[in-house]
């Protein structure tokens, strides 16, 4: 019992955050086409390169929002 | 196969000798007692943010990545760039859950992932399903290591036939057991900071200097076949391709949290604080990972299988051999040691933590639960010691007497089981609800049915779930981790619901699972 009300203490909305890069690369119908290429690199490719990027910073984000 | 370049070999012998002296001089860096198992075997758990970020990223981005995931991206096109979103997905997993294995460990002086579930639910046997799964499934890694820098030496030009072909492995292989034995988990460490910095640099050329050379991005992607450069949109008959690429993502960001040589990276931090702060700091290496996988398409649209020098090259080592072809035809010799020393480093950075995960595992969770009970701690380290040099000249005599593809295969088999440590480890870092006997059951069917799937998929990674007329192919660690989780949940509610007395083990309180 204690533990779940200490684990609930420790639970930070913030963390939802999280699931945003999640969903956007597991879910490749988002993202398996070739339109718009961004300097000759197809879709497929920047997207889950920028993903990487912005993961990183959602990632970030949660660390400042939730580090006391 | 080419003449022996000697510009390239001299930088990269040069390169190697640097490292090799680090690895030795390492011992004596932020000294401590090296007859204490953390002290050789967790580095005293001293790296602090930077040093765990050089550390778990030389670990996790191997040079076998480095040559394998752009030969897939090669020979098979799109479905490579899964690697990627798996490192994301992984980053963002090892940020919520590792941080918690870390306390907990950092509390109760545990080593490995097996120390953790002995102490959280009091059964050895399913401590030993986890150390042996480790040990298992991290021996054909090693030895995939080792493959990588067969295929630089190879792309060097040093031939020759029988045990001479193998001379210049060996060699490497020796430094390398030699200080890993000495200095432990610093050796690596700081090696590390050289194999990253180099390959930074690497994957930074052949960035900006290839498209350049072939005339842009969209020159490149033109030359790969349609067919391989996006994902086979699925039929009506099921969900093809797409649910073959998302359970990938997922199912190895699960497995590589639970890899004993990232739960050793994860162990040596210093502070939770330094595994959060990391896990939104790695992702910079998946930045790199995603730009050398591309550097697979740019092997097609140079046309280095069609070149004459490297057709013995492509005969002796397959589609791995192109991104060693294309460095060699993109820069000059001197470029190349660089580029073929921060793949051949690369390679020694995470053999070595492997073979010392391994030895952790071993001395820990193998010896001192069923040999012998009350070892010192000198016998512990000097045990982890020699236990890291049989797991290593194991790995050689693998990639020396077999072939490499069954080394691929038990790589594949590897990341199958060690999947199925998943729910002890991790679900048990956030309760103590499951039954540990139902816990090991649900490991064994795992383990079995995964074996099952794997074999009769050809070894292939993905399964043809098949449900309903329709078809889920699907990464078979996956779905046989959930046939696990599914059993350890029902099989702990109906021991439960047997005996009113509940198991009660526990050595760990809720407060030791954050700062």
């Amino acid at each position: 019992m204690t533990e779940t009300r200490k684990q609930r203490r420790r639970w930070s909305w913030w963390y939802l955050l999280l699931l945003v890069p999640l969903i956007a690369v597991l879910w490749p119908p988002f993202y398996n086409r070739a339109e718009p290429a961004w300097i000759g690199m197809p879709f497929f490719y920047w997207y889950q390169l920028l993903w990487v990027v912005a993961g990183a910073a959602l990632t970030a984000i949660v660390y400042r929002a939730t580090e006391k | 196969m080419p003449d022996v370049d000697w510009n390239a070999l001299i930088v990269f012998t040069a390169l190697f000798g640097l490292v090799a002296w680090m690895g030795f001089a390492a011992s004596r860096w932020r000294s401590g007692d090296l007859n204490l198992l953390h002290e050789w075997g967790l580095g005293g758990r001293r790296f602090g943010t930077a040093m765990t970020w050089f550390l778990i990223g030389g670990d996790l981005f191997s040079a076998y990545t480095f040559i394998a995931v752009p030969a897939l991206a090669f020979g098979a096109g799109a479905v490579a760039f899964f690697a990627v979103p798996f490192t994301l997905v992984g980053f963002v997993f090892m940020f919520v859950v590792c941080p918690r294995i870390w306390h907990v460990c950092h509390k109760h002086n545990y080593i490995t992932a097996g120390d953790f579930v002995r102490g959280r639910f009091g059964n050895r046997w399913l401590a030993l399903a986890v150390a042996a799964t480790g040990i298992v499934a991290t021996m054909p890694y090693l030895a995939l290591q080792l493959v990588g820098l067969q295929v630089i030496v190879g792309a060097l030009g040093i031939s020759g036939s029988g045990l001479a072909a193998d001379l210049p492995l060996v060699i490497a292989f020796l430094i390398m057991a030699a200080f890993t034995y000495s200095s432990g988990l610093r050796a690596p460490a700081s090696i590390a900071i050289v194999k990253d910095i180099l390959i930074y640099i690497t994957g930074f050329a052949i960035m900006i200097a290839v498209p350049i050379k072939l005339g842009g991005f969209a020159k490149i992607f033109a030359a790969v076949p349609p067919s391989k450069l996006l994902l086979a949109v699925p039929g009506p008959a099921g969900t093809g391709a797409y649910s073959a690429y998302s359970t990938l993502i997922l199912g190895s960001a699960l497995a590589i949290i639970v890899y004993p040589h990232c739960m050793t990276g994860v162990l040596s931090a210093s502070s939770g604080r330094a595994v959060r702060r990391n896990a939104a700091l790695l992702p910079a290496y998946a930045l790199l990972l995603g730009l050398l996988v591309l550097s697979g398409f740019f092997a097609i649209a140079a046309g280095v299988a069609g070149l004459p020098e490297f057709a013995q090259g492509f005969k002796t080592f397959g589609n791995n051999f192109a991104v060693p072809a294309l460095i060699l035809h993109s820069f000059p010799s001197w470029f190349v040691g660089i580029a073929f020393a921060a793949i051949g480093i690369g390679a020694l950075v995470p053999a070595a933590i492997m073979s010392i995960a391994a030895a952790n595992l071993y001395t820990r969770n193998i010896h001192r639960a069923f040999f012998n009970k009350n070892p010192t701690d000198r016998e512990e380290a000097r045990m982890a010691k020699r236990i890291s040099l049989i797991v290593k000249f194991g790995a050689l005599g693998f990639v020396i007497l077999l072939p490499t593809p069954y080394m691929v295969d038990l790589q594949l088999l590897g990341g199958v089981w060690i999947i199925q440590t998943l729910p002890a480890v991790v679900m048990g870092a956030y309760t103590r609800w499951f039954n540990g006997w139902a816990l090991l059951v649900g490991w064994a069917a795992g383990i079995a049915a995964g074996t099952a799937m794997a074999v009769e998929g050809k070894l292939t990674p993905t399964y043809p779930l098949q449900f309903a007329g329709y078809v889920f192919p699907g990464y078979t660690a996956l779905y046989s981790v959930i046939l696990n989780v599914v059993l350890a949940i029902g099989l702990t509610a109906a021991l439960n619901a047997l005996s009113a007395r509940r198991a009660s083990f526990d050595e760990t309180v809720p407060s030791d699972y954050y700062a």
